[in-house]
């Protein structure tokens, strides 16, 4: 029998581990609260291991040393918190559109502004809906464990190259921070043949280029739209959830990463007492679970979507149900993480149960 | 040509120059560099609407500075060569009876 | 023109041999974009022969910037990739860190590296990423149209200094060779001119030890090249090339700021 590899983890670290077994050639990364770990686990356990880590001297160069070494057919990743990804918005655009395979992770915290370091899940638009300049999508993971940041790690990079696009993890300061039990798999790592990189132009091929810049409006157009069929490609095949309850469920959260967590046990009390509530996660925050949660919406009473934020994921549960049930909002922030009972107490009203 | 060149002597080696015309973009840069001011601007112009670089064949040395300073790169340079002018006497001798293709 | 014998012409008794030809293999034959005269094209050309002469096509991954030369991709015929503006050095330290062993240059405007860039310049010098970055000076924003630089000289008009760069104002014009030759990752720094036949020539020298250099791992090789910008210099190209020698040698004067020593380049092929 096989052993396994059980160890008890960090969220930031686990996603650290999981790189260097998913051979992550390279990662290169800034320190910032609450996400520095990485940074440190990988200084200390790339060399020797497996990959290169290098300190960048800002955000801004960390996601360009990516594109580089992504450009170059390597396997690679950084991560960062809320005003760090900020900062690397417009690399990301570039990298977007040059369509190169890599992994990002954002550990979220508060917002905006320098905000504070506190769990947070206040840049769900930034995620999803593109985040820097023109039209793209990263595909955004968001894990809700220890296990699954490290899980994550191995999926984002298989997406990456699958469909030569970014892969965003979104998560968060807590799912970051906390220790949890985490198993590490053997897992095989398939050589993945890119021969769109620059290695070098070899006399058997044409220059490989790697560029976001299309001066043609022609040029420019095709490149929109066959990136816009890449992304429906990707809404066809690669939408993730997880249901809990939802059988016979007359109300429903809908919540992702750490408020996900949360609504589980919601949903347990709120069983207790006999109110039929379930809970749709997704794991993919983009692509968008829209179609389940349609058909879901045809024999609920209401929604609840709980978020660490002012209300972002609403737009996209409002978007999924098409008026068919109402659909409220409940969320803490400033890195306040609401228990089970306040977020049931408060559904309770919403939903004028009581 | 201005009478300063013509009273040179005749020169050793000697060069020949090949323009591609319609890639020249009529800067000038070439005939600041030629020592032997042996590069004018053509009357016509080019496809691209430039007047073009025009290199006296009589006054070329074959230094090749037109050609390094040109920005795009339209000049080639051509230098006698007295080792090539031998090998090419031997061909022609054993090869007397073939026909030499020429252009033009 | 005698055909069949490539690199010869015979003519009235005289075999002419090919002396100089644009390199053939590294450039794709694409038509530059810059303006007549613009010092880009030769710099492109100069590092085009480079290429073709040490042989190692196969073996090198240039990054173009944001700037004039934008489409640098199109007419070197290498792979390459395009930076963000400013961020070039990040990507090639990239490029460089997981191929260690291919050739790996920068080719960026004062702009780029001198202005919106610096944070990347200064960081990857001083890692001692082993890339050439090579770094047109023409003091001025092409691309933009006729900006102000950080390299713009004192009293020189731009279009955002209309009545000239006033120092008090807008500081003093930057000399990047000076600033990062101090730096231990800086290996080897030089400053050259494509405005005349000799300069050419020292530019080709010194971009063929920057390549060579990349072997050792020692740093970075870093080749200003102070060039023209006859349209936005609101000069003929033949004027523009006299406004170098005369105004901007002075404040940006040639030759090498830092070599390496003997013992540095033992072990060089």
């Amino acid at each position: 029998m096989e052993e396994l590899d059980i160890r008890l983890m960090k969220g930031n670290e686990a996603m650290a581990e999981a790189a260097i077994q998913a051979k992550c050639d390279a990662y290169f990364g800034y320190p910032i609260t609450p996400q520095s770990e990485v940074l440190e686990y990988l200084s200390r356990e790339m060399p020797g291991r497996y990959g290169i880590p290098l300190q960048a001297e800002s955000e801004v160069a960390s996601i360009n040393m990516v594109y580089g070494a992504a450009g170059a057919g390597k396997r690679v990743m950084t991560s960062s918190s809320s005003p760090g990804f900020s900062l690397m918005m417009e690399g990301i655009s570039y990298i977007a559109s040059a369509q190169l395979p890599c992994l990002l992770v954002n550990v979220n915290r508060g917002g905006p502004g320098l905000g504070t370091i506190q769990p947070s899940q206040g840049d769900y638009f930034q995620a999803t809906k593109g985040g820097g300049h023109g039209d793209y999508h990263l595909i955004v993971l968001a894990p809700n464990s220890v296990q699954e940041m490290a899980d994550f790690v191995f999926l984002g990079f298989e997406l990456a190259d699958k469909y030569r696009n970014p892969v965003c993890m979104l998560s968060d300061g807590a799912i970051g921070q906390m220790m949890e039990r985490v198993v590490f798999k053997k897992r095989e790592v398939p050589a993945i043949k890119k021969d769109w990189a620059t290695t070098g132009k070899t006399k058997d091929r044409e220059r490989n280029i790697i560029t976001s810049l299309f001066i043609q409006p022609e040029k420019m157009e095709q490149v929109n739209l066959s990136l816009n069929k890449k992304y429906e490609e990707i809404s066809k095949n690669e939408v993730r959830y997880e249901e809990i309850f939802t059988d016979d469920a007359e109300y429903l959260i809908v919540a992702y990463g750490l408020s996900s967590r949360i609504s589980h046990k919601t949903v347990i009390l709120a069983r207790e007492k006999g109110i039929k509530l379930g809970l749709l996660r997704p794991i993919t925050l983009y692509p968008y679970p829209y179609k389940r949660l349609n058909e879901l919406a045809n024999k609920l009473k209401g929604i609840l979507t709980l978020e660490l934020n002012a209300g972002q994921m609403i737009e996209d549960v409002k978007l999924s149900v098409e008026g068919k049930v109402p659909v409220w909002h409940y969320g803490r922030m400033g890195g306040i993480i609401p228990s089970p009972e306040e977020v049931l107490e408060n559904f309770e009203k919403l939903a004028k149960i009581k | 040509m201005s009478d300063n060149t013509t009273a040179k002597k005749p020169r050793k080696v000697k060069g020949k120059t090949v323009v591609d015309i319609q890639k020249c973009k009529g800067c000038e840069i070439c005939i600041t560099a030629c020592s032997e001011n042996g590069i004018k601007l053509s009357k016509e112009i080019n496809n691209l609407g430039y007047r073009y670089a025009v290199i006296v064949d009589d006054l070329c040395t074959g230094c090749t500075n037109c050609a390094l300073v040109c920005p795009d790169g339209v000049i080639k340079v051509y230098r006698t060569s007295a080792k090539k002018k031998e090998l090419v006497a031997e061909i022609k001798n054993v090869q007397s009876d073939m026909k030499i293709k020429i252009d033009k | 023109m005698l055909t069949g014998e490539k690199d010869c012409i015979i003519e009235d008794g005289e075999v002419y041999e090919l002396v100089y030809e644009k390199p053939l293999t590294t450039l794709t034959g694409t038509r530059m974009h810059y303006c007549p005269g613009c010092g880009h094209s030769t710099a492109h050309k100069v590092l085009a022969e480079v290429i073709e002469e040490l042989g190692i096509q196969e073996q090198t991954i240039g990054v173009a910037p944001v700037g004039c030369s934008v489409f640098a991709y199109d007419y070197l015929n290498i792979d390459m990739q395009e930076a963000a503006h400013g961020r070039a050095t990040a990507v090639a330290t990239g490029i460089k860190r997981v191929l260690p062993d291919k050739y790996v240059f920068t080719y960026q405007g004062d702009g780029d590296l001198a202005a919106i860039g610096t944070a990347e310049t200064i960081h990857s010098i001083n890692r001692g990423e082993n890339i050439m970055i090579i770094f047109i000076n023409n003091a001025v924003y092409g691309m933009t149209s006729g900006q102000m630089a950080p390299t713009t000289l004192v009293g020189m008009k731009s279009t955002t200094s209309p009545y000239g760069r006033d120092a008090d104002f807008a500081g003093m014009p930057i000399k990047v060779s000076e600033l990062i030759a101090p730096l231990k990752g800086a290996f080897y720094v030089t400053r050259h001119s494509v405005h005349t036949p000799g300069n050419v020539r020292k530019l080709k020298k010194a971009i063929t030890n920057g390549f060579k250099y990349q072997q050792l791992k020692k740093g970075v090789t870093f080749i200003e090249v102070i060039s023209n910008c006859p349209s936005n210099w609101k000069m003929t190209p033949v004027k523009s090339n006299e406004f170098i020698e005369k105004e901007m040698l002075p404040y940006y004067p040639l030759g090498d700021i830092k070599l390496p020593s003997k013992e540095d380049l033992a072990g060089l092929k």
